[in-house]
């Protein structure tokens, strides 16, 4: 698996250490394509997201920005580009001038790194909150039952629902039932966290329970790429936005210059609708 | 305006049309009841055959019968249903050819073939390695298990897969996200939510599978409506012996329905939200 990276170079981001900008970048895509059918949803995706960037990836619906969140962890297969995480090309294992398809398993391995925070949180219904949490690492990590559950009480604790262990997600409000998602995630030790509209279903009154946690989760230096509506969020959160639109990248920068002064008419028409 | 309340008497509505359909009913009822107590049953027998030994026999291998070929039926069950929804063309065509065939063959007609297997194959085995006259290995047992768990597993095929086809997609998703492979997705995430929606089902066609044992009786397997037949072929006792296997179904049945409600529960844990403890 060992494979050259191409050169990628990151802009200057003054809210990022210069330390993080050094190292190889820990997502890298490289003019990512993803057709469904004759329709073109990304369109030669380029990014480069060093190590302990948050980047909030924002954009009207069919922009492609959940699609490519779901390219990165292989919901959704490439048809052109490559994308690299950690290093290691996603889905593929190249041999000389030769790509071969991963198989099911090393899929899976491939996954094990990565987070992902539903829209529709997706908590396995049949299971409690600490059920959840310790799913992945006693299935997939084979860690002891007892230091699963001391870790998962631990994270119930962070995301301030230590006396929810018990309930199902049935008996849990959405902002709950999203907290205990990113718990869930988090008991994986994922160096990368991928967060799809995680607010996007929730009541309004519910959106700065989850946003709370996410805030003090970038604090943490977690990787971070949000698909996101919460245009105050990614403002204050973001070390860089993006904005995509009809399967590109329109515009991707500094959270103020993106937001605040957009260089794009699309970027600044998107914000001012979003704002009405 | 509203007046003071008063202290009124409330007079029920009266259901006039209850009590006559209550009495109707409750009349053919006692008629029903009256045309059993004095037609030709002599009851003294049902009550002594109820317990003799070959009916128990009986009793004991229609509920093993019942058992193992449910067994076999969900094994291959499953088995089918996710073939079914396999992206691999061979393996899906061929669980719907296993469903078509034996959704299509009557159960009668099966066992009968399977226990006729000698006049097609008068031996079976590996060439070379070992063989048996299919005589001898097709007893009425092998036959009935065969013919009942075969044609079992292409109807719970369809309950299974509609079960994998009620959890929603999102969970598949949450399950990959995690890095778990696709059978211990199936295992772990999907099947004890699909079990919610199989097991109903499957409970109704474990009912249907004590029944459908009495077909075996045909080949000579020595369930409880062969013996009660042997018996009542030596004592003329036709109906008094038929209540009795009619008695016994029964409570099998019954018992059975008990054991599915409790299954049910359990797995509608986190659905129907349990009482905060």
């Amino acid at each position: 698996m060992t494979e050259t990276l191409p050169q990628a170079t990151f802009p200057k981001v003054r809210t990022i250490d210069a330390d993080h900008l050094a190292g190889a970048p820990l997502v890298l895509a490289q003019k990512v394509e993803k057709h469904f059918g004759h329709l073109k949803v990304l369109k030669g995706i380029d990014l480069a997201i060093p190590k302990g960037e948050v980047l909030c990836i924002i954009g009207p619906s069919g922009s492609g920005k959940s699609t490519f969140l779901r390219c990165i962890n292989q919901l959704e297969r490439i048809d052109g580009g490559a994308l690299w995480v950690s290093g290691e090309r996603v889905g593929y294992h190249r041999d000389g001038n030769r790509l071969y398809e991963l198989d099911d398993a090393a899929i899976a391995r491939q996954r094990r790194s990565i987070g992902m925070v539903f829209q529709r949180f997706n908590l396995f219904p049949h299971l409690t909150a600490l059920q959840n949490i310790i799913e992945g690492p006693v299935q997939v990590l084979s860690e002891p039952v007892a230091e699963a559950t001391a870790r998962a009480l631990a994270l119930l604790e962070r995301v301030g629902l230590a006396d929810k262990r018990d309930a199902y997600p049935s008996q849990l409000s959405g902002g709950q039932q999203q907290r205990v998602a990113i718990a869930r995630s988090l008991a994986m030790r994922p160096e990368l966290l991928l967060f799809d509209e995680p607010t996007s279903a929730l009541d309004p009154e519910l959106v700065s329970e989850v946003l709370k946690v996410m805030r003090d989760l970038a604090e943490t230096g977690m990787t971070m790429i949000c698909v996101t509506h919460e245009l105050g969020f990614a403002r204050e959160v973001g070390h860089r936005v993006a904005f995509m639109d009809q399967g590109q990248i329109v515009e991707l920068g500094d959270p103020r210059s993106v937001l605040v002064d957009p260089r794009e008419a699309r970027t600044r028409a998107f914000i001012n609708a979003v704002r009405h | 305006m509203i007046a003071e309340p008063e202290n009124l008497i409330i007079v029920p509505r009266r259901h006039f049309g209850r009590i006559v359909g209550a009495a109707v009913v409750c009349l053919a009822l006692a008629a029903i009841v009256r045309a059993f107590a004095v037609g030709q049953i002599e009851w003294n027998y049902v009550a002594e055959f109820l317990t003799v030994q070959a009916i128990l026999t009986g009793l004991v291998n229609t509920i093993v019968m019942a058992i193992l070929a449910m067994l076999l039926g969900i094994t291959l069950g499953v088995v089918f249903a996710v073939m079914r929804l396999s992206a691999n063309p061979v393996l899906s065509k061929t669980a719907i050819g296993y469903i078509w065939f034996f959704r299509a063959v009557p159960a009668l007609l099966q066992l009968l073939l399977w226990f006729n297997l000698a006049l097609v194959f008068p031996t079976i085995g590996i060439p070379g390695l070992f063989s048996f006259k299919t005589v001898d290995v097709m007893t009425p047992f092998v036959a009935a298990l065969l013919g009942l768990g075969i044609q079992q597993g292409a109807f719970t095929a369809e309950v299974v897969r509609a079960g994998l086809l009620s959890v929603d997609n999102g969970q598949y998703e949450a399950a990959q996200t995690l890095g778990m492979t696709r059978l211990k997705l199936l295992r772990r995430i999907i099947m004890p939510q699909a079990m919610r929606v199989i097991v109903p089902p499957i409970g109704n066609e474990f009912i249907g599978m004590v029944k459908l044992t009495s077909l075996a009786s045909v080949i000579q397997f020595a369930e409880i409506l062969h013996s009660a037949q042997n018996i009542y072929y030596a004592n003329s006792r036709v109906i008094e012996l038929l209540i009795v296997a009619a008695i016994w179904y029964i409570v099998v049945v019954t018992v059975l329905s008990l054991i599915q409600g409790r299954i049910e529960a359990y797995y509608a844990r986190g659905v129907a939200a349990p009482a905060q403890r």
